[in-house]
Parts: structure tokens; sequence; C-alpha cells
């Protein structure tokens, strides 16, 4: 188990790194003066292009350059948005609470309703997984952006329960702007997630060891608890899991949809405006997460079969 | 001799239009062994899982199987969970099929009887006692692996320790040893007989292995395509079978030819109760059939010491 | 990448081939059959309702829906077209020759598609479209970076498997060259499987470049695109006027379904995963 955590870890710590290094080198592949770039796409004078390459050291070797950028991240300083004069961490400190409740929000409807949902269509009759089977069908043929404009319709001219624009301020009133994005957000991914749950519940209905079970005379919920439930949350939660790693990268869309000021719209404006240094912040930050919970992911999974930890070792 | 404790009375099971079991009449008494045998898709499977309501669903269930005079169809669902965890206990093919593959042989052995209410602790000493009784060394490390960290003929033993665990008055075990090495079979059989042997628990057996039912049981079984056609004493089992079907598996098996020569078959393929002929069930592949086979559904027979169901006694029992 | 899953029934699948037929023809004839210019400005003439003039109705400017929907289908279709096709290329290579030589080669490969892994499609279009600018071109070619590995895996625990069996072994006894036994057996016998990957890939791929649009990072107005159209109707939609938008959405799920379904009946009858 150590020796499959340490792996894990090594190969987390790599993965960032190599793609902190691409996202960093990004930069030098682009056209143009990489000082420009980091001005912000517009012409600036002369006296501030050799501002910024002091600031940046972009007259050093490249892999200094590297170092300096990352030593800079990694001691909480990744530098100043060029276009905003403001420093990253506080522009990403004021959005990240936002974003987190978003993903939160949206993470949870995914887990109960899409759990919920795929373990009564596993259980139930027919005409129930029936009616379910077409309604996840139809939600995961729309894409988020298609959500959300149905959603913004249907609020913003029919119903008037939830607000379709701004992030709120204080948790309910946050909550409640959240709403909508966290559902436009979530549906593609609940319904997917429902669909794999009705799947290995289903799988799991029919094995051996749950009619031996049911043999030794235990009860129908103990069963169902102990032995369809506990073996199919393993791939229900990898699932669930590489839901939610990609939830944090789809905020882009509910967030712009939504007008709420969180991570994904903060990436978008600025690389609509090419704000490279806060851009590579946050695409670093996105991809240093989703690696995260997928390695999270693996190593619960590892805890609840741990058949993984042979097979792989 | 007291009322037998299992009964199959004229048990007829199809499923949807097709049928598995056509006529199964057998008793089991208490502390008995008996053993049912016959190729693949005879039916054996189908008739153990009938005592424990396992049947696939759609199928339709004629006659009645009785468990201690009482009809096991009748029972409603606490009564059928009551009878399941009590008064039987059934050991699979494939113990790494129906042991849950995630959770410990702890949970598994214990599972049953923490759901009766018996204490955590409790549970785990019976447990660990049922554990060495089997021939499981080293029973405390055991109780806290997981299937996949055992061999195949041990996971078995757990099975078997985990049925006599509840002390069941009737054991059904299904090929228990048709998935195990061929070295670790006769062990696991010789403890599961020896153990309810002790604790004179009854046993079904099935297997397609005549000399070792013969070898395990008290009574043998023989069964093709659905039908129960012979039962004898096991110790009379080569000098008073009498059904062309019991002594066409006796003369294949490997031992009852001199070295180097061919061995026996039984000619044709195994059929199911469905492709089997509306009169005698073996006639398609009875080296002596003869016209009323094709017809006639022949009667079960007092034949010396067993029973058997062919045309040809009719005439050497009158 | 949203996983979707359609499972339509295989009755369903003429209907599917028959509206990509449909949607392909619509962009390849786009400017006979559109009734009127898709740039054609009408201020006085905004979001007039559905009438013989504007079957579909106008937008905020004036411009004929139908028009612009018709002309959209052909960024939104060669989008993703040139994706699945560059990705498809790239990984199917990387994959066989991963495959082929094995060793540390096979290694490398594995390890820098695990990092193009860790990029989600979305994030990498963004900062793509942050260094080198909106268009079609860079989210074109961000996206086929990022399919590279998804497809790349299918593709090379395939041709793993084929790579080892005896067929293999008996063209390199009788003395055939890695390019030629890669060229003329492996690869042909990996194309069904390429196709499915490629078919699936569509659709997905289509969604992303529709999403970069919707984010205005992709085509810039007045470009006739579907992303692009769901986006520029939003603010219509708060003054009641919801249809370039929905028409437009309509579009892209119609699309994206009827290529997965067609996707999916490949994939049954080709094998291959459907994910």
């Amino acid at each position: 188990m150590i020796l499959f955590l340490g792996r894990k870890l090594a190969g987390l710590v790599a993965t960032v790194a190599v793609a902190s290094l691409v996202i960093f080198g990004a930069l030098y592949l682009a056209p143009g003066d990489p000082a420009a770039l980091l001005a912000g796409g517009h012409q600036p004078n002369p006296a501030a292009l050799a501002e910024i390459r002091a600031r940046y050291h972009l007259d050093d070797p490249f892999l200094l350059q590297y170092w300096h950028w990352l030593s800079g991240l990694l001691t909480g300083d990744p530098g100043d948005s060029m276009v905003l004069k403001e420093p990253v961490t506080s522009l990403i400190a004021a959005r990240l609470p936002t974003t987190g409740l978003l993903v939160a929000y949206a993470s949870l409807l995914i887990l109960i309703l899409g759990v919920a949902s795929g373990i009564f269509a596993g259980v139930a009759g027919k005409a129930v997984d029936g009616v379910l089977t077409v309604t996840t069908t139809v939600l995961m043929a729309a894409p988020a952006f298609v959500a959300a404009i149905l959603l913004i319709w249907v609020f913003a001219t029919k119903l008037s329960w939830f607000p379709v624009y701004g992030s709120g301020t204080g948790f309910l009133d946050r909550i409640h702007h959240l709403t909508l994005p966290a559902l436009a957000l979530s549906g593609g991914y609940l319904a997917y997630v429902s669909r794999i749950t009705r799947t290995e519940v289903r799988a799991e209905l029919t094995s051996d060891h749950v009619a031996a079970a049911r043999v030794r005379g235990l009860p129908r919920r103990h069963v169902l608890r102990r032995h369809v439930l506990r073996n199919a949350a393993p791939p229900i939660l990898a699932v669930s899991g590489v839901t939610v790693a990609a939830l944090f990268a789809g905020t882009a869309v509910a967030e712009q949809a939504f007008g709420v000021s969180g991570l994904g719209s903060l990436l978008v404006q600025s690389a609509a405006r090419q704000d490279m240094v806060v851009v590579q912040a946050i695409a670093l930050l996105l991809v240093a997460i989703f690696v995260l919970v997928n390695t999270l992911v693996d190593v619960l999974n590892a805890v609840l079969d741990p058949r993984l930890l042979r097979e792989r070792s | 001799m007291t009322a037998p404790l299992l009964e199959f009375d004229g048990l007829r099971v199809s499923l949807g239009e097709r049928p598995i079991l056509r006529d199964v009449t057998l008793s089991v008494h208490a502390g008995e062994a008996v053993g049912l045998v016959g190729e693949s898709g005879s039916g054996k499977s189908m008739t153990v899982k009938s005592v424990v309501r396992l049947l696939p669903g759609g199928s339709t269930v004629d006659g009645s199987v009785r468990f201690g005079g009482i009809d096991v169809g009748s029972l409603g669902p606490a009564d059928l969970r009551r009878f399941r965890s009590r008064d039987v206990a059934m050991v699979f093919q494939d113990p790494r099929a129906t042991v849950n593959p995630v959770r410990t042989i702890g949970d598994f052995l214990t599972e049953v009887l923490r759901d009766q209410g018996v204490g955590r602790a409790e549970a785990t000493r019976r447990a660990a006692g049922s554990l060495a009784e089997v021939g499981v060394d080293d029973v405390r490390r055991r109780l806290s692996q997981r299937p996949y960290e055992l061999s195949g003929g041990l996971l078995q033993r757990v099975v078997i320790a985990a049925a006599l665990l509840t002390e069941p008055k009737l054991i059904l075990a299904d090929e228990p040893t048709t998935a195990l090495d061929v070295t670790t079979q006769e062990e696991v059989v010789a403890i599961l007989n020896e153990q309810r042997r002790q604790r004179s628990a009854a046993l079904l057996f099935i297997t397609h292995d005549l000399e070792l039912a013969a070898a395990v049981c008290d009574r043998i079984a023989v069964m093709y395509a659905g039908e129960i056609v012979e039962i004898l004493p096991a110790d009379r089992l080569h000098d008073d079978a009498r059904h062309p079907y019991t002594k066409a598996l006796l003369g294949s098996r490997p031992g009852t030819v001199p070295p180097g020569e061919r061995l026996r078959t039984v000619p044709g393929t195994p059929q199911s109760a469905l492709t089997a002929p509306a009169g005698c069930v073996f006639a398609d592949r009875c080296p002596v059939v003869e016209s009323a086979c094709r017809d006639l559904h022949p009667p079960m027979l007092s034949v010396g010491s067993g029973f058997a169901a062919c045309h040809l006694l009719s005439e050497e029992v009158r | 990448m949203k996983p979707i899953m359609l499972r339509t029934p295989p009755r369903a699948a003429p209907v599917a081939a028959a509206v990509c037929g449909l949607v392909a023809l619509m962009a390849l004839l786009a400017p006979w059959i559109a009734p009127h210019d898709p740039f054609a400005v009408d201020p006085l003439n905004a979001y007039a309702p559905f009438s013989g003039t504007h079957p579909l109705g106008t937008d905020d400017l004036g411009r004929d829906l139908l028009s612009r929907l018709v002309y959209g289908a052909r960024t939104s279709l060669a989008g993703p077209l040139v994706v699945v096709i560059a990705a498809g290329t790239l990984g199917t290579g990387l994959a066989v020759s991963a495959a082929w030589f094995g060793g540390w080669f096979d290694n490398l490969v594995s390890r820098a598609l695990d990092v193009l892994f860790a990029f989600p499609g979305l994030v990498l279009a963004i900062t793509v479209a942050a260094l080198f600018g909106t268009g079609f071109v860079t989210p074109v070619v961000a996206l086929s970076l990022a399919f590279v590995p998804v497809i790349a895996r299918v593709m090379r625990a395939a041709a793993m498997r084929e790579r080892n069996l005896p067929y293999i072994e008996a063209l390199r006894v009788q003395g055939f060259s890695s390019l030629h036994i890669c060229l003329r057996h492996l690869l042909p016998n990996l194309a069904p499987l390429l196709m499915v990957q490629a078919a699936i890939g569509f659709g997905y791929a289509m969604i992303d470049l529709a999403s970069i649009s919707f984010l205005g990072l992709g085509l810039q107005p007045p470009a006739a695109d579907w992303g692009l159209m769901i986006a520029n109707g939003q603010p219509s939609i708060l003054a009641g006027f919801p249809q370039q938008s929905l028409i437009a959405a309509v579009a892209v799920v119609i699309t994206v379904v009827a290529f997965t379904a067609v996707a999916e009946r490949l994939a049954v009858r080709f094998g291959g995963d459907v994910r």
C-alpha cells in the first residue's frame, strides 16, 4: 500500500512538473516576443517591455526563466496580471471560493442524484428504468452551454425561481445564484454517472456471489448494501471522481454563461485579453487539481478494492 | 422409517415454454447423504436450487419441495429467509465467484451469524472455530484476508466452514470440487463429509462423478434430461445398477477397460429436458431400446435394493 | 470531456445516418440553398418572427437565421472533421510506432500521452487561444492535440494485441520489413477501430469546439457558427427573443446525437470501446 501510494504520488508530481514545463514553454512556441505577450497583447512602449524583460528574467536562459517562474509559483508569488495590474494570487483568491462552491454543488448533485437515480434504475422495474434511460439520454446529449441557454431561457422569461446572472453575496445567496450554473454544469455528467451506476448495480445483482448471499438468508437490504452497492462502489466512484475532476475545466462554460465571477470565467477573460501570467497560473492550477483528484480517486479505489493493488504491483 | 427431511414430490420446473425438470421425486432423510449424479444439463443444479428457491426469473414450478413437511414454495419472504439462513446451507461450484471478492473472509463467515443477532466477538470466535475444524491453519490471519489471497481449495474450505457455521440440518453441495485442482478435490470432499457427519446434517451432493458420489454418499440418484432414472444405495452401485443409462455411465469410467484400450463412451450427446423424447427420456441413446420406450413414459419401479424407471425392468419385476 | 452514451436502438441508425448526410449536404451546398446572405444586416427587421421570407426569423441585427444556420454548418462540421483526422493520424502513428518498437520509445510515448491527458481539452484550448489568438485554426489545433492521447491510448492497446498475433511473427520470418508489415497489415487491421474512434470523437470535438466558440475564443462575429450564434443570442433571450440561441442549440444537439448514434452503431458492428 505504501509502495502504491509512493508510486501514485511520484506520478502526480512528475505529471504536474512536466505540465508546468509545457505551460511555461508554450509561451515560446507562440509567435512574437514573449515580453509583448506577457504585456498583454497590445503594443507596450519599449520602456515597459524592458521592465517586463527584467521582471520575468526574459534575458536568462530558458531553464533559468522556468526556474524563476516555478519558484515564484511555489512560494506563492506567480506575479502580477499585466492587464489588471493586480497580483495573480489575489485574483485567484477572490474567485476560488466561488468556483469551489460551484464545483462542490455540482459534485453533490452528480453524486447524490446521479448515484441515487442509477441505483433506482438498477433495482426498479422496466417502467422506471425506461423513463430514467430516456431522461439520461437527453441530458447526455445536451452540452453544458445548451443546458445553460435553456435554463436561462426558462428561468429568465418563464419562471423566476433562480437568478440567471451573477455570483451573489453571502452563503445562501451564493447557493441561490449558483443553482442554475451547477445544474448546467452537472447535467451531462450526472446522467453519465447514473448510467454507469445502473450498469454496475445490474451486473452485481446478477452475480453469483449476490445469489449466494441471498441463499444464505441475508435480508434484502443487507444484500443490497453490503454486497451489491459495496461491490459496485469502486467503478462508480472511479467514474464519479473523473467527472468531478473534469468539472473544474467545465466551470469555464457555466461561469461565463451565467456571469459568475470564478476561476473559469477569469481564465476565459484572461485568455481573451491575452493576460498570459494569469492564464498560465490558472491553467497549471486546473491541471494540478485535475491530476490530484484523479490520483485521489485511484487511491480510494485501491482501498475499496484491494485487488487493484495486487494487479498493478 | 421417520418422515424424510427433504422431499421432492413430482417436481417440474420450466423456464417459459422450456421444460427443465420433468419429474423429480426424491427424498433425503435426516443425516443422510444423497448423491445426485448426471451429465451437464441434466437438471441436477436446478433440482438443488429449487430447494432454496433460487430459480431463474420467469420459471414456473409444479409439484412440491417439502422440508420438514413444509412446502418450501409456500414460504413467505420472512420464513424463506429464516429457512435459508438456519435450516439449509449451500456450497457452490466456484468459490471465486460466490464469495464476495472485495470483503474479508471474516466478514463472509460472520455476516449470517451477525444477522441472526450474534455479537461480533462471539461470531468471530465461532467463525475461527469453524475454520479450524475444516483444516484451515493460521485462522486469525485468514479472517482478515480477502478471497484473492487464498487458493481455490482453501477458499472452498472457507465456504464449507461458513455452511457449517449456522448448524444447518441440510447441506446442498453443487459440484463443490469441479472448479478446484484435482489434487485438492478429494481433501475438500472428505472434510465436507466428515464435518457434516459429526453434526449429523444431511447432504445433497451434486456431481457428475459416479465414483465420487459412491464414496461420499449413502444413496445415489441418477438424473437424465430433467428426470431421475434410478435411485440405489451407494454400496450396491456396481452390483445393482439396472437402468441402461447408469450402466452406460459405469461402463464409461477409465478403470473399466484394460490400459491401452479405447475407453467406452455413452453414444450420442447429452440431452436436456427440452430435446428428450416423449416416452423414456433415454430412448434416443439407449443401446437396448425397444419400441415401447419411445411412446410410453416408464414408471419408477422398485427393483432389488433400489428404484429404476425402465420398461425392460417391468418384465423382470413381474 | 463529457461522456455520451446514447444506446440508441439499431432501427434509429438509418435515421441518424440520414441526418448526418443532410447536415453535411447543408454545409456543402450552403451558398445555393441559403435563402439570404447570412451577413446582410437589416436593423429595421430585427427579431422578425417565423415567416415566408425568413422561415426561422431574424436575429438582433435582422440577419436571416436560416441562412446563418445553413452557413454555420460549414465551420461547425469542418472543425470536428479536421480534429478527428489530425488526432487520428497523429494518435495512430504514435500508437503503432510505440507498440511496434516497444521499450524506451513506448515508455516515452506513454508518459507523454499521460501528461497530455492531464490537460482537460477545454483548458488546453483556452490556453492555446490565449497564446495564438482566436479564430478557426487555433482551437482546432488545440483540440487535435487534446484528442491525440484519447485516440492513441485505445489504438496502442489494439496495436499491442495485434502485434503479438502469430501472423505478424510469420510475416517477420518471411523477411518483410517493419514498415511493410505496419502499413500493409497492422494498419488495415486497425482501421475499423480507428474509424469507430474517429466517429465517436467527432461528436465530442463538435461540442468542445462549439463551447470554445460560445466562450468567444473561437470564431469571431460576424462569422456564422453555431456555437457563436448561441453565445451571441444570449442577451436576446433576456429580451424575450430566444430564437437565435435555441435554433443553434437544437442544431448542435441534433448533429451531435446523430453522429454519436452512427458511431455507436459502428462500434457495435466493428467492436471497440464506445468511449
